[in-house]
């Protein structure tokens, strides 16, 4: 059995009885899907909210509009349904700054906006959100375990959370 | 023009390495005035890194680190972070408040207002050193203090630079004491407009 890590702008698949991390989520969000028919499953560590925010990137792992409809691609070359398919997303955080500030920087609630992109997408592609935890000021390291389909979240100083 | 930080050439990068040479050199002169006692510093490293290597580089992912960041407005916008660990943070605030400070939990207010100065000095020897050479007038903003992952801290400046390319402009700098060296990590991001301005005013573009 193995762990595979998801990076920055990355995404991987897996099959029981191996398993998904991606460390540390900051203001990026970390989207898990699974097929518990087939136990295919997925996950995605996503940086920007949209392709149109950097034209000309080809990086489509970068971007929740294009990274997560590619992790469905896949997950269905390995035997997966989308119409089977369940979400749970971490990250989104916003580590710096007070959301009520009003001089803060617009790319201080890149978390934010990159919760809403997620969010947006998965309901485009119909597929049911089944828990998250997201926003709050705190860094994330998510786990995913195609067998149970329990997404774990781990944080500095906080006891981790099983979801 | 650049449209990406990939797109740099080595005289590029060279100005860029400059910049980080005088702001680290300023800013071992402003922690030793900061902490009255002599800092001195080696050459600092200063590269672009791939995102995915970036928190290898401060101790790993999930390390518990202090970043302090700015942003850069003015003629230049962009942002500058400085990530200490935990024994950097701890000697500063030990010195700076006579305090025994060890762990995390000891942080008060004040302490993490010492953190926030001792980063608007370290940025303000960065930016003065972009200032001295490019002649670009650049202000910046109070700065902003988080504990936590490395890995979290750095996906802030990771997602400045992940909208112009793949890598991040990482200065690594060695500061001494008499008695200790510790180690601090600088990442300065200028947005394209801007980082083309610079190289315009040194006559590089």
């Amino acid at each position: 059995m193995a762990t595979l890590v998801v990076g920055i702008s990355d995404l991987k698949i897996a099959k029981p009885p191996d398993t998904l991390v991606t460390y540390a989520l900051g203001s990026c969000v970390g989207i898990c899907l699974l097929d518990p028919v087939s136990r295919v499953a997925g996950l995605s560590h996503i940086m920007l909210p949209t392709q149109s925010v950097a034209p000309g990137d080809k990086n489509i792992m970068k971007f929740a509009d294009s990274a997560i409809p590619e992790l469905v691609r896949k997950m269905e070359q390995q035997g997966a349904a989308r119409s089977r398919m369940k979400a749970k997303i971490a990250g989104g955080a916003q580590m710096f700054g007070s959301a009520n500030d009003a001089n803060s920087n617009p790319m201080w609630q890149i978390g934010q906006r990159n919760v809403a992109s997620v969010t947006d997408v998965l309901r485009r592609l119909a597929i049911p959100i089944m828990a998250q935890d997201v926003l709050a000021n705190y860094g994330r390291t998510v786990s995913f375990d195609p067998a149970s389909g329990i997404m774990s979240v781990r944080s500095l100083n906080k006891t981790s959370k099983e979801l | 023009m650049n449209q990406s930080y990939d797109d740099l050439s080595d005289l590029h990068m060279d100005v860029l390495k400059e910049i980080g040479n005088i702001g680290a050199g300023n800013a071992a002169t402003s922690l030793s005035m900061m902490l009255n006692q002599p800092i001195d510093m080696t050459l600092p490293k200063v590269n672009l890194v791939e995102f995915n290597n970036v928190a290898d580089r401060v101790g790993g992912a999930e390390a518990l680190t202090y970043g302090v960041m700015l942003n850069l407005e003015g003629e230049i916008s962009g942002m500058i972070m400085f990530l200490l660990n935990k024994d950097f943070a701890h000697l500063v605030l030990n010195i700076l408040m006579g305090g025994a400070f060890d762990s995390f939990e000891d942080m008060d207010e004040i302490a993490l207002s010492a953190i926030q100065e001792v980063g608007n000095i370290l940025a303000a020897a960065y930016v003065n050193s972009i200032s001295e050479l490019t002649g670009l007038s650049i202000n910046i903003t109070v700065p902003e203090v988080a504990i936590d992952m490395a890995g979290a801290l750095l996906s802030v400046p990771i997602i400045r630079f992940g909208a112009v390319g793949d890598k991040v402009l990482f200065i690594e700098e060695n500061f001494r004491s008499a008695a200790e060296s510790i180690m601090s990590h600088v990442i300065l991001f200028a947005e394209m407009d801007s980082l083309n301005l610079m190289l315009r005013k040194l006559g590089l573009l």
